[in-house]
């Protein structure tokens, strides 16, 4: 069908949200992964079009930030006392499936210090806590989707699964979309680590590209020279499909 | 427009609350209040309610280490951000598992009837999200209320194929204005979750 210039490109349509795309998922069952054996839903779900239900999301404003949220590296310790580690900066762009941006878009992020420790009583790794350095941040999307961060970069820590498993360096991502269809919680990898496929939780996915798409590459472009690396995580979430009427109206 | 892939999901993994309930895993001074703490935050309309379950796994051990999501209409079936919604309600909790019994609890008011893209109705329903350690991809189901006329009409309920399964959806009254809503990961008693 011939197409004129699309004026709909930066417009969200009024269609349905088009489904999970299973292939570029984990599976719910991964026995390497062994918590997942009693936690794997075994009956298959259950699809139906989505409605205002899953259309709607709750929205978060930018007025509900404080000024250092999306900086690690000040937000827990006290004024003028850094995170330590080195320091990093983690940006991208949230859009969806058909390449809109995702204006608005509540990112949560939550990670081990540097040394591969999380702040949680829980938690029994030697490694020491950081004082200054508390773990969670959020950001909220610009217009054009974009996002940015400050922290340090994660270590990899050993966690109690098989005999020997260390988690590749990750940061954890909680991303709210326009829609309640678009809610994801994902895990960030660093280029370069040779952790990453090593690891069960990400052996759970089986397509190596998928994979491929949570790795963030150094980005030298965005480093801050004497001060902190970039690494650029772009995240894909569902989009919405045109509705019947608005495919009209654009094939005319 | 040409479909992208869409970003793997991954578990959320034990530590979900330092990044989602600071203040609740005991990292304070971040944010001021955890968030979806609150879904009632005035004088709001309707019928209060409680809701509250516990999320099981295949032998029947509650999570203690989950993380549930709530979102729902206000009590006219109207959802935060659509014109003329309760601005008393903000539709959205959020609630880790409790690390002694594994429950969870919404403080909130009894959803309205929703509209079906196609027309009609779909009975008063609440979508719940359950992240954790071991659960690769969020689970989404529905709380729906077992005392309600509206789901001998609803058009999800209507397509499930395993009629004995409904009762899996069902919120089930326990007192005054309490519903119990038990959500099972795996066995007899499994869920049934969407891919919507």
């Amino acid at each position: 069908m011939p197409r004129q210039k699309d004026p709909i490109m930066t417009e969200i349509p009024k269609g349905g949200y088009a489904g999970r795309q299973p292939q570029n998922h984990p599976v719910a069952l991964h026995p390497p992964y062994r918590t997942s054996v009693k936690r794997s839903p075994q009956a298959a779900p259950i699809s139906f079009p989505t409605t205002l239900s899953e259309e709607t999301a709750p929205v978060f404003g930018h007025s509900m930030l404080g000024a250092l949220d999306g900086d690690l590296l000040h937000n827990f310790g006290p004024q003028d006392q850094s995170a330590i580690g080195p320091r990093i900066i983690v940006h991208g762009r949230v859009q969806d499936q058909f390449g809109r941006p995702v204006a608005g878009a509540l990112i949560e992020v939550w990670q081990a210090n540097a040394g591969g420790r999380y702040r949680h009583k829980k938690e029994g790794y030697i490694a020491p806590l950081d004082p200054n350095f508390g773990g969670c941040g959020r950001v909220i999307t610009g217009a054009d989707g974009s996002y940015e961060f400050r922290t340090v970069l994660p270590g990899p820590y050993p966690w109690p699964n098989g005999p020997n498993d260390w988690r590749p360096a990750h940061i954890h991502f909680s991303i709210f979309g326009a829609g309640f269809a678009q809610r994801l919680i994902t895990q960030m990898y660093f280029e370069g680590d040779p952790l990453i496929w090593r690891c069960p939780i990400v052996g759970t996915i089986a397509d190596t590209s998928a994979v491929e798409r949570l790795i963030a590459p150094l980005d030298m472009e965005r480093t801050v020279p004497m001060d902190a690396r970039a690494y650029r995580f772009d995240i894909t979430l569902r989009g919405r499909r045109q509705t019947m009427f608005e495919n009209r109206m654009e094939g005319l | 427009m040409t479909d992208r892939p869409e970003s793997a999901s991954q578990t959320a993994g034990p530590y979900v609350h330092i990044g989602c309930t600071p203040n609740f895993a005991g990292i304070e001074g971040v944010y001021p209040e955890d968030l979806g703490a609150r879904m009632i935050t005035g004088e709001v309309t309707g019928r209060r309610i409680t809701l509250v379950g516990q999320v099981l796994d295949g032998t029947g051990t509650p999570l203690r280490d989950a993380m549930v999501e709530a979102w729902q209409a206000d009590a006219a079936g109207r959802y935060a951000g659509q014109e003329g919604h309760d601005a008393h309600f903000t539709g959205f909790g959020r609630c880790p598992t409790s690390e002694t019994d594994g429950s969870f609890r919404f403080e909130t008011v009894m959803p309205g009837a929703v509209a079906w893209p196609k027309g009609g109705l779909q009975a008063p329903h609440v979508t719940l999200w359950i992240v954790a350690r071991g659960i690769n991809l969020g689970l989404h189901t529905r709380a729906y209320f077992a005392d309600a006329p509206e789901n001998d009409s609803d058009p999800v309920l209507g397509r499930i194929e395993h009629k004995v399964r409904i009762k899996t959806l069902m919120a089930q009254p326990e007192g005054d204005d309490v519903y119990r809503f038990n959500i099972h990961l795996q066995g007899p008693e499994e869920t049934i979750f969407f891919d919507c």
